[in-house]
């Protein structure tokens, strides 16, 4: 048996010349298994809630304090909370389902080979990086909202003295840096995780993975939380420029 | 020296030379917030969710240069 090792996910089956990789077709399962809870949960809102929607009015509940703990309560709080929660629990659900137990042995033959129909969602990277550049897009429209577009590249590009210059140069490239840093911290994590884990089951079978396992639930939860704080602390520190500059 | 052989060493260097920074910074935060809830207990809940994120910040060095050696390996 030899480690089957990719760092671009295997294609499942094509739509027109459009492929559908397994991380792809999980994402789909993950985004719908998401919607339709929460769909589920908001149309039917009891006084007295039952247990599922007591979870989620606790999850929703807790986040957004965290988020107002961050930033602020008020305005910027309720207009930032829903692309972070989102975030948060996308990645964080898609990381979990890694533990759901018995997923990789479901498999197709395809070319004498076995393809898992299941792949860690965020071990893609093209996911990875478009959640990423939302994060680093929303960053820079409330920089550009917050000061106006000409003090925003009067950031950059900064003529009074050389120092100043180089410096504004060296933001620019603390701007594009994020985009890498956030993005390979994520998926770096997880790729990584998966790889540890079966090179762990390559070894030994039976009960040695185990603690990895646990690292690898550890690591679930902590980098969803990450990307999503990382996410809120750019943006409030995107949003707090203005009032340096007016003060 | 045979390029699979360098390939295998290269990516073994970059991930034991990458790890020893976050090593380091990642014991500093873990003994300076322990320290800080054995100062005050009541605080631990606060401090325990900063740790694990300046600690996930402090690694992902290190992981910069998994992602590398994985790209050696496998890419």
């Amino acid at each position: 048996m030899e480690l089957n090792i990719s760092l671009s996910p295997d294609i499942l089956f094509y739509i027109g010349s459009f492929p559908v990789t397994n991380t792809f077709f999980w994402s789909i399962i993950v985004s719908l298994f998401l919607i339709i809870i929460f769909v589920f949960v908001g149309q039917r809102m009891k006084d007295i809630p039952s247990k599922l929607q007591n979870f989620i009015e606790l999850l929703v509940e807790a986040s957004y304090s965290f988020v107002e703990s961050v930033i602020g309560p008020g305005k910027k709080a309720q207009r930032i909370f829903p692309l972070v929660a989102t975030m948060f629990i996308f990645v964080l659900v898609s990381n979990l389902a890694v533990f759901i137990p018995g997923q990789s042995a479901i498999s197709i033959n395809r070319d004498g080979g076995t393809l898992s129909i299941f792949r860690a969602v965020m071990s893609d990277y093209g996911l990875v990086l478009v959640m990423t550049l939302i994060a680093v897009i929303t960053t820079q429209i409330v920089a550009i909202a917050v000061s106006g577009p000409f003090k925003y590249i009067g950031k950059f590009f900064n003529f009074r003295n050389p120092m100043s210059f180089f410096l504004g140069l060296m933001d620019l490239v603390g701007e594009i840096a994020k985009i890498v840093s956030l993005s390979f911290r994520l998926f770096g994590n997880i790729f990584a995780g998966e790889v540890l884990g079966m090179v762990m089951l390559f070894l030994a079978p039976f009960f040695v993975p185990l603690p990895f396992m646990f690292l690898g639930l550890l690591t679930a939860v902590v980098q969803a939380f990450v990307f999503a704080v990382l996410t809120l602390v750019f943006v409030s520190m995107a949003s707090e420029a203005e009032a340096e500059a007016s003060n | 020296m045979e390029i699979e052989a360098a390939k295998y060493l290269a990516a073994g260097i970059a991930v034991g030379l990458g790890a020893i920074g976050p090593g380091i910074g990642e014991g500093i935060a873990a003994s300076k917030a322990l320290e800080a809830i054995g100062r005050n207990p009541e605080a631990s809940g606060k401090i325990t969710p900063l740790m694990f994120v300046s600690m996930a910040i402090a690694e992902s060095t290190a992981i910069y240069a998994l992602v590398i050696a994985l790209i050696i390996l496998f890419g």
